[in-house]
């Protein structure tokens, strides 16, 4: 088989659209003028932004002044609770789940450390969050509920919905990480009763280093950095005008194609999931159904992550691990060990994620490559039972 | 991350598998990121005639694994006895630095197959 370069990290970042970088050029080069400038130039660029504030709030079924541009997920995570927890006069009770992003995860540590309470929501064996648990967790003294849209490591979609309209019912601020949801699945910050959403442009072919961050009317955060007016003091300084007009062309073009993109990536999914599962002792991690179009994270008994991406990237393929030797923490994936999953199995996880350039030659590909791997790694692991 | 040579020993490790007449078996477990190995030694007079390894581990464990044993094919107990982890990895030409402790187990393993060869002979002695 010849060797290809197949892309399925998806999840941790996706290639640039050409239309997108042809949205953007005009405003690396020509179009360079400050957004707070007030000659011709400037206006160009304030311009630019507030058609970009105008297609993002569109696609997120909001108004464009709920829109604030911020420079990613992270930051959007970081400004919407501790934005809200410092806005708080007398309540400091505030609700996650346990298989949050670090950008979420982190920030609620660090109030925690503060002194604010956290509860951290446990999840089932399919990485759900359970609305009843929310219910349960609530106390008088509860500001903010903050609970992803989908998780980035196995993809289970969480009911957002229900825990927005018990939020909203108890007058309670509810915040979700979209970063994973936002041009994949269908999202309506007012149907779904969301106060504050984060999103990343890098997810959905857009730029690097720009995000937004949904906030609805009325609500109100405490800024972590003082200065200019920009994004309404919210987030100041100069905007990065070309990574936002990317960002709102990335995400148009994004929920414009998202009803074809989600079957035909949906479709590879599943013959990606069966193949992977002919293997013998292999385990499908997340949700069978509730699950992101292009998410696929199984785990394989005997072997370790790290050690199986090494070989799939010297057959050429880009994919991604929960396991402890691949990351920095030496820890294995947080989210597979909130959902139960044994700890051999967490470290012998495999993430590969699907996205617009996905075809069903790289499936063929993977399915091709992996089996053999997985024979000679635990024809070589301590843990593999004799062999007769 | 990994040079060339690290690389190459992930692709085509010596002595990987099972050894089922092994004399001696050592294990070793590297409780920070839980890789496992276990390493079988042959030997005859003082000296280890062949060798084999498993490991649960990441492409730094398995490398080092690999590498071990060849430093190690031939040489007597005494001598095998004193390569160190750092020896290890010095022979793969260097690991990045958050991976130099996947690269312990394999002097540990080998230290474990030594000490529990040395035990059950000394036992054998004291029966006869
Ligand atoms: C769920 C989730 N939240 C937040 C982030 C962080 O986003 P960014 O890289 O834009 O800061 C990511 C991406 O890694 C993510 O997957
Ligand atoms: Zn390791």
């Amino acid at each position: 088989m010849t060797k290809r370069f197949v892309y399925m990290d998806h999840a941790a970042t996706t290639p640039l659209r050409e239309e997108v970088l042809e949205a953007m050029l005009p405003y690396l080069q020509d179009k360079y003028g400050n957004p707070s400038s007030l000659h011709s130039a400037g206006r160009e660029a304030r311009a630019a932004i507030n058609e970009a504030r105008e297609k993002t709030a569109l696609a997120l079924g909001a108004e464009p002044n709920e829109i604030f541009f911020t420079s990613g997920g992270t930051e959007s995570n970081n400004i919407a609770i501790k934005g809200a927890a410092r806005r708080q006069k007398h309540k400091r009770h505030l609700i996650t789940s346990s298989i949050e992003h670090h950008a979420v995860l982190d920030v609620c540590k660090e109030l925690a450390a503060e002194g604010f309470q956290v509860t951290f929501l446990p999840v089932d064996r399919y990485g759900m969050v359970s609305v009843e648990e929310v219910k349960r967790a609530l106390t008088p003294d509860t500001f903010l509920i903050s609970v992803m849209t989908a998780n980035n490591e196995v993809g289970t979609i969480e009911p957002v919905a229900e825990i927005g309209a018990l939020a909203r019912e108890h007058g309670i601020l509810f915040h979700t990480d979209a970063v994973q949801a936002v041009g994949q699945i269908p999202m309506n910050v007012r149907e779904m009763n969301i106060d504050l959403l984060s999103l990343s442009a890098h997810k959905f072919n857009g730029p690097k280093g720009v995000g937004a961050l949904y906030v609805r009317k009325g609500v109100y955060l405490a800024p972590l950095y003082q200065g200019g007016g920009q994004e309404r003091k919210l987030r100041p300084g100069t905007e990065n005008v070309a990574g936002i007009v990317g960002l709102a062309r990335a995400l148009e073009l994004a929920v414009e194609e998202m009803p074809e993109k989600s079957r035909r990536l949906q479709e590879l999914r599943e013959r990606l999931i069966d193949g992977l599962l002919k293997i013998d002792e292999v385990v499908l991690n997340g949700h069978p159904t509730s699950r992101l179009p292009g998410n696929v994270n199984v785990s394989f008994n005997y072997i370790e992550g790290e050690a199986l991406l090494l070989g799939l990237d010297l057959e050429g393929i880009a994919a991604s691990s929960g396991s402890a030797c691949s990351s920095s923490s030496l820890e294995p994936s947080h989210v597979l060990l909130a959902m139960g999953v044994e700890d051999q199995l967490a470290r012998g996880s495999l993430r590969l994620t699907l996205g617009r350039g996905s075809s069903d030659a790289d499936v063929d590909y993977l399915l091709a490559v992996i089996g053999p791997l997985v024979e000679r790694l635990r024809r070589m692991s301590a843990l593999y039972p004799r062999q007769h | 991350m990994y040079n060339e040579k690290v690389i190459e020993h992930f692709t085509n490790p010596r002595n990987a598998g099972e050894m089922p007449d092994a004399d001696v078996v050592g294990e070793a477990g590297n409780f920070k990121c839980g890789d496992i190995m276990k390493i079988y030694l042959k030997i005859d007079g003082d000296r280890i005639a062949d060798i084999k390894f498993q490991t649960f581990g990441c492409g730094a464990a398995i490398a080092s694994s690999s590498v071990l044993t060849e430093l190690v094919k031939g040489k007597t107990l005494e001598e095998a006895q004193r390569i160190t982890n750092k020896d290890v990895a010095e022979e793969l030409g260097g690991l990045p630095p958050l991976k130099m402790h996947c690269s312990n187990l394999a002097a540990d393993a080998l230290k474990d197959a030594i000490k529990r060869y040395l035990e059950k002979k000394k036992e054998e002695e004291a029966q006869s």
